[in-house]
């Protein structure tokens, strides 16, 4: 799933065993897209030996907190809010 | 093996390692042994690894930051690829796929931290401190990251938008602070001197130009 900068998102509040780089504390947090990295082969199948195909398009999205806080999400784990 | 090592745990267990080896070395090494014996890897290209990590240092991130206070327009380049700015200097960004520098001003200040592990500009800013992978300043830089600087000795207004950069997966933060007051006719080479390795993690100012002088 693509999402535009400016969307307003939900990090998926899902479990994941083994190795991810969605940060527990994010999970079930609103945010808006700031912009798009570009999309890199998936962190959570290359961990295993595997090629990371296809490509997951990476987000850097802003969350508010009192201060903000600025973290990189794979598309799989937005959903549109 | 011996078994000497103090801690507060009431059970016995097997010897853990070689002496003096703690369990992530030995898991380390076993690791490496490993994937050596299966032809994965080498012994010389994890030497050529360790090697070129160790020769990394805040200098060259620091050149870059000198660079934007003298250049606004290196500046612009430099926050909008870091990479390919680097590039300009000489500099390999390293192996991470974007290098994103962000610009710390009077009203926004960047701060940088990875709650994962430890993700960090290495190729620019060499091996992170130890600070930086200890799960206090992990936990404490997103949920209470204006009392960290604090202790670092950064009181900032309260104003100024307080920006924590998460490095959770591809990318690499580096912080472009704020070019100190009084530095107006200094060289290049007398600025990079101020840039410090924290300032570009963006827990400290650079050092001013008398403190600078005095070391």
């Amino acid at each position: 799933m693509s999402f535009e900068q400016g969307q307003r998102v939900r990090v998926a509040s899902r479990e994941h065993r083994g190795h991810h780089r969605t940060p527990g504390y994010l999970k079930g947090r609103v945010g808006t897209v700031e912009r798009s990295h570009g999309s890199f082969t998936n962190p959570e199948t290359r961990a295993y030996g595997e090629s990371g195909l296809p490509e997951k398009e990476l987000y850097l999205v802003r969350f508010e907190d009192g201060h903000l806080i600025y973290a990189d999400i794979y598309e799989h784990w937005l959903e549109p809010q | 093996m011996s078994h000497d090592h103090d801690h507060p745990h009431d059970h016995d267990h097997e010897p853990i390692g070689h002496d003096g080896e703690s369990p992530a070395a030995a898991r380390a090494r076993a690791l490496e042994e490993l994937l050596v014996e299966k032809g994965v890897i080498t012994r010389e290209s994890v030497r050529q690894g360790i090697d070129w990590l160790v020769s990394r240092s805040p200098a060259d991130g620091a050149r870059l930051v000198a660079r934007a206070w003298v250049d606004p327009e290196f500046k612009e380049r430099l926050l909008a690829d870091a990479r390919e700015a680097a590039a300009e200097l000489g500099l390999n960004a390293g192996p991470s796929p974007v290098v994103m520098a962000v610009e710390n001003t009077e009203k926004v200040h960047h701060m940088v931290v990875c709650t994962l592990c430890s993700c960090y500009p290495r190729a620019l800013l060499g091996p992170p401190p130890v600070w930086y992978k200890s799960l206090p300043y992990r936990s404490r830089a997103v949920s209470e990251p204006r009392s960290v600087l604090a202790e670092f000795g950064v009181e900032l207004d309260p104003d100024v938008e307080l920006r924590v950069l998460d490095s959770t997966a591809d990318v690499r933060y580096l912080v472009v602070p704020r070019r100190p007051e009084g530095t107006g006719g200094m060289s290049e080479d007398e600025l990079a001197a101020l840039v410090t390795r924290d300032s570009m993690i963006g827990v400290a100012q650079p050092a001013s130009p008398a403190a600078a002088a005095a070391q």
